[in-house]
C-alpha cells in the first residue's frame, strides 16, 4: 500500500453496498477519498465475495447478489483508495481512525468520516443455541458465498424474516437439502401487516418474494406458527424440538440449525464515537439518529446503510450516495444547491426502495417469546449468562444494561454485546414493565475490536513516524 | 457437518489442524476451513469449558477463536488460509489457567 496517504478528505468504514456507492460518488469529484473495509474482498455481507466467490453457476446465488458486482467495478474506477483486512477499532472526537492492518497499527486523520457498518442478525436465544452446529443462518449464507460450503445431513431452519427463506432458496438451487423449515413468524402478525399491504405491493419485493416463497414451500416441509424452540444435544446439537401454537412438544433430528430473527443495526462503532441513539419500535432495536443526509450527533461523522437503521441493499446503496454528496457540501466542494439538485433522483430512488418496509418490518416482527427468551436460556454468549440471572439481577435493582454489566459482567466478553444487548435490553425492559427506550443500551468505549499489545505497541507516536509507517 | 459445492472452483491449500494434515480452497477462511474438514469445534469456552463452533462467519461472535501460527485468541472467521499454516484448537480453560 504505498499509495497510502497520510490523511483523508473523507474516511469511508464498511464496503458493502453503502460505503461503496458513498466511496465511488466521492472520489469521483476528486476529494481524496479512502475505503476501510474488514473483509479482505469488497461487497459488505451481502455481496460477500461478489468478485470472487467459488459459486460459479449465476443461478445459485440469484440476480440480486449479483447485483453487487456492479457497484465494485465502478469503486475500483474511482479513484478512491481501498484498505482491504483493516479492522477500524476507534474514531476519535477530532476523526482520528485507528485501525489494525497486517498485524500494526495506526492513526489516519480523515476531515469526514462515513460509517456504512451495515448489520448484524439480531440475537436469536433460545436455549441450546451455544451448541457447535447451530448457526446464524447469515453464517451459512457466508459459507456458501465464500467458500461454496453447504450444510449436509439433517438441516433445519428456523425463524423469520426475508433471509431465512433467501438461504432456503439458495440452498435448493445449490443442491443442498432442507430436513425442515420451522417458522417463528406470529399469526397475529399476518393482520398488523395487512394495513400497509399496498406499499409493499407497489415495492419490488412482491414479485421476487412470492415466488421465492413458493418455491420454498413446494419442495421442502414448512412448520408454521411455531411458538417455542430448542437445540438439544450433547457437545453438539442432534435434535431440535418445538412447539406449534399450544400445541405438544415435537422433536426433528438435526445436526445443523441455522436461526434467523431479522437483522439489526451494527452500532458499536457509532455508539463508541458518542453518536446518540434511540430505541426504534417498528424495528425493535437501537438506532444511531441521523437527519435526512446520515448526519449523525457527533460533527463530521454520518452514517449509511443498514448501520443507520434496517432498509436493506438498495436502499443502502441510494443512502450512500446521498450522505456522499452531503459530505461533498460539508467539506467545500460542492455548495448547497447543487447537492440538492444532485440528491434529487438518489431520494427519489430511496424512496422507491423504501416501499414495501414497513410491510416487512410488521410481518416479521420477532414474537415476544424469542426476543424475550425464558429463564435456561444463555443471553449472553461470551459469559455465559441466563435470562434468569438478569431478571435476578433486576430484582437486586439493575435498572438497565449498563448496571447489568457491572452485576453479570454480560456484555463484558469480546463481542461487545452485540450478540446479547438487544436481549438484554428487551429482557430487563419486560421485568420491569417499561419501554426498552427507558432502560437504555450499553455504554461502549473504544478499542470497539480487541487489538493486541503487539499491535498498539507498534503505534506510531509522532507525525514523521506516521508518515513513514504508511509509506512504507 | 459442511460440504463443498462440485463446482466450487479454486486453487487447493494445505493447511494443518492440530497437527493433521487438512485442505482448503482457496479463499476460505480459517472458520470455513475448518468446517469442510468436519472439524465443527474450534474452542472450549473459558467460563464452563462448553464446546462452541462459529456462530456469525462476520466477525461479530468470536466464538471462532483458534490459535494461528502459535498466536493464539485470533477469529478463524476473519484470517484467510495460507498455505502451510498451522492452525489449533483451543481449550479457553487451559488458557487461562496457564
Ligand atoms: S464466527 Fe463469529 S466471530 Fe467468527
Amino acid at each position: 500500500m504505498s499509495d497510502v496517504k497520510t490523511s483523508y478528505d473523507l474516511a469511508v468504514i464498511g464496503a458493502g453496498p453503502a460505503g461503496l456507492a458513498a466511496a465511488t460518488l466521492a472520489a469521483r469529484q476528486g476529494i481524496s477519498t479512502v475505503l476501510l473495509d474488514e473483509q479482505p474482498a469488497p461487497g459488505g455481507q451481502i455481496y460477500r465475495s461478489v468478485t470472487e466467490t467459488p459459486v460459479r453457476d449465476p443461478k445459485v446465488l440469484g440476480p440480486d447478489y449479483w447485483h453487487g458486482a456492479g457497484l465494485v467495478k465502478p469503486f475500483q474506477e474511482s479513484g478512491a483508495d481501498y484498505l482491504p483486512g483493516t479492522t477500524v477499532w476507534s474514531v476519535s472526537r477530532n476523526l482520528e481512525i485507528g485501525l489494525s492492518r497486517e498485524g500494526a497499527a495506526r492513526i489516519l486523520p480523515a476531515k469526514h468520516i462515513i460509517l456504512a457498518t451495515g448489520a448484524l442478525e439480531r440475537p436469536f436465544a433460545v436455549p441450546g443455541w451455544t451448541l457447535p452446529g447451530v448457526m446464524g443462518a447469515g453464517a451459512a449464507q457466508v459459507l456458501l458465498k465464500s467458500s461454496g460450503l453447504v450444510a449436509t445431513g439433517n438441516v433445519v431452519l428456523a425463524g423469520t424474516g426475508p433471509l431465512l427463506w433467501l438461504l432456503a432458496w439458495q440452498y435448493l438451487r445449490a443442491g443442498a437439502e432442507i430436513t425442515a423449515v420451522l417458522d417463528t413468524t406470529p399469526r397475529a402478525n399476518w393482520r398488523q401487516a395487512m394495513p400497509h399491504m399496498t406499499g409493499f405491493v407497489r415495492s419490488c419485493y412482491i414479485g421476487k418474494g412470492l415466488k421465492l416463497l413458493l418455491d420454498v414451500r413446494r419442495k421442502v416441509k414448512v412448520i408454521g406458527n411455531v411458538t417455542a424452540l430448542r437445540a438439544e444435544g450433547d457437545g453438539q446439537v442432534r435434535s431440535v424440538v418445538y412447539r406449534q401454537g399450544n400445541g405438544a412438544e415435537q422433536r426433528l433430528p438435526a445436526e445443523t440449525l441455522l436461526l434467523h430473527q431479522g437483522v439489526i443495526p451494527n452500532l458499536n462503532l457509532a455508539n463508541a464515537i458518542g453518536c446518540a441513539q434511540s430505541w426504534d419500535d417498528a424495528q425493535r432495536c437501537w438506532t444511531p439518529q441521523t437527519d435526512g443526509w446520515g448526519a449523525t450527533t457527533v460533527e463530521g461523522v454520518s452514517l449509511a446503510g443498514d448501520g443507520a437503521g434496517i432498509g436493506g441493499a438498495l436502499s443502502a446503496e441510494h443512502q450512500g450516495r446521498l450522505t456522499a454528496l452531503d459530505a461533498l457540501h460539508r467539506l467545500g466542494r460542492i455548495d448547497r444547491q447543487q447537492r440538492d439538485r444532485d440528491a434529487a433522483p438518489h431520494r427519489e430512488a430511496l424512496e422507491k426502495a423504501r416501499q414495501g418496509r414497513v410491510f416487512l418490518d410488521t410481518l416479521y416482527k420477532p414474537a415476544q417469546d424469542f426476543r424475550v427468551p425464558s429463564d435456561d436460556t444463555i443471553v449472553c454468549r461470551c459469559e455465559e449468562v441466563t435470562a434468569a440471572q438478569v431478571r435476578d439481577a433486576v430484582k437486586l435493582g439493575c435498572s438497565g444494561p449498563n448496571q447489568a454489566k457491572s452485576f453479570l459482567r454480560c456484555g463484558m466478553g469480546p463481542c461487545q454485546g452485540r450478540l446479547c444487548g438487544p436481549t438484554v435490553t428487551e429482557v430487563i425492559a419486560d421485568a420491569r414493565g417499561v419501554s426498552p427506550a427507558e432502560v437504555g443500551y450499553y455504554r461502549l468505549r473504544p478499542p470497539v475490536k480487541p487489538i493486541t499489545l503487539a499491535e498498539l505497541a507498534s503505534l506510531p507516536k509522532r507525525e514523521d513516524e506516521i508518515d513513514a509507517v504508511l509509506h512504507h | 457437518m459442511f460440504r463443498r459445492l462440485h463446482d466450487a472452483a479454486g486453487e487447493r491449500v494445505p493447511f494443518t489442524v492440530d497437527g493433521r494434515a487438512a485442505e482448503a480452497l482457496a479463499g476460505d477462511t480459517v472458520a470455513a476451513a475448518l468446517l469442510a474438514n468436519g472439524i465443527t469445534v474450534c474452542r472450549n469456552t473459558p467460563v464452563s469449558g462448553a464446546p462452541r463452533s462459529p456462530y456469525c462467519m462476520m466477525g461479530v461472535c468470536f466464538d471462532c477463536l483458534v490459535t494461528i501460527d502459535d498466536v493464539g485468541n485470533r477469529q478463524g472467521c476473519q484470517v484467510r488460509v495460507a498455505p502451510g499454516m498451522r492452525i489449533e484448537t483451543q481449550d479457553g480453560k487451559r488458557e487461562i489457567d496457564r
